[in-house]
């Protein structure tokens, strides 16, 4: 075994490991920071893969920025454990099935997928920043500058919906 | 590496997500559901990419290039996303006094 399939298969394990804690923990507080760890292991992917800027992106935009939004919105509210009551056991079940058969019925049409060489991974340098940006401010300029109007609308919608009024 | 590897990582992280969605009662765990989702479709979009990686100073339109900032544009939606959802979570909370999402069924009759 190579040492990035070995690095692969622990940062796979932890990313899962810490999605399952996310669901499991009675605290919103914990859940926030298990969701970072496993935010980190995608960025640990994400070097795997050599997308070095979307590694950095990730980790600044969602660990940095999104889970601290979070995290004060949690603890705004002062939610304690027992604050949440839990579905009742039913509901727990069929949720847990109905996501179980799709995880079945997915892995089974990905098993039947044949193995050639088309679905190795190659290696290349196209996740560097020089050529993420080439690609970005030669063919995607106008989405670039549309998501500024977005971030425009989401910061008026958020001042509109979170006033008091 | 194969493929297939990030192919089953991604769909039981997405699993993940979709479970907790179903199965949690507080809005904020199952928006923080949500967001794990987008990320196992963020992973395998960069996984895909690398399955076409060519040398992109030698070929100047690299497809390879172009999944990669979909998912940079799909991280800035979240982040849009985000800031607003959890206005409304803020929102409700302030309403209702809780973040229970079984208050919200004044749709249902």
């Amino acid at each position: 075994m190579s040492i990035t399939a070995l690095i692969f298969y622990i940062l796979s394990a932890i990313s899962i490991g810490a999605a399952l804690m996310l669901l499991l923990s009675k605290n919103p507080v914990h859940s926030v920071l298990w969701l970072v760890v496993v935010f980190f292991t995608i960025s640990g992917h994400y070097i795997l893969l050599n997308a070095q800027f979307l590694a950095v992106v990730n980790i600044i935009v969602y660990a940095g920025a999104i889970m601290v939004l979070f995290l004060f919105v949690v603890m705004l509210m002062n939610l304690n454990a027992d604050a949440e009551p839990s579905r009742s056991m039913r509901m727990k079940l069929i949720g847990i099935i109905s996501g179980g058969s799709l995880l079945l019925v997915l892995l089974s049409a990905l098993m039947n997928m044949e193995n050639n060489q088309h679905l190795q991974l190659k290696v290349g340098d196209e996740g560097l920043i020089v050529n993420l940006g080439k690609t970005l401010f030669n063919y995607y300029v106008i989405p670039f500058e549309i998501s500024s109007i977005l971030f425009l609308s989401a910061i008026i919608g958020a001042v509109v919906v979170g006033k008091k009024d | 590496m194969d493929i297939k590897a990030y192919i089953v990582l991604s769909l039981i992280l997405f699993t993940i997500g979709i479970i907790g969605v179903l199965v949690r009662r507080n809005a904020i765990i199952i928006f923080m559901c949500i967001e794990l989702m987008l990320n196992a479709v963020n992973l395998l979009l960069v996984a895909f990419s690398r399955m076409h990686a060519t040398n992109a100073s030698v070929n100047h339109v690299a497809a390879a290039n172009d999944a990669q900032v979909f998912v940079f544009f799909t991280m800035v939606v979240a982040a849009a996303e985000v800031s607003v959802g959890l206005a409304i979570i803020v929102m409700m909370f302030r309403n209702t006094h809780s973040v229970d999402v079984n208050f919200l069924n004044r749709l249902k009759n």
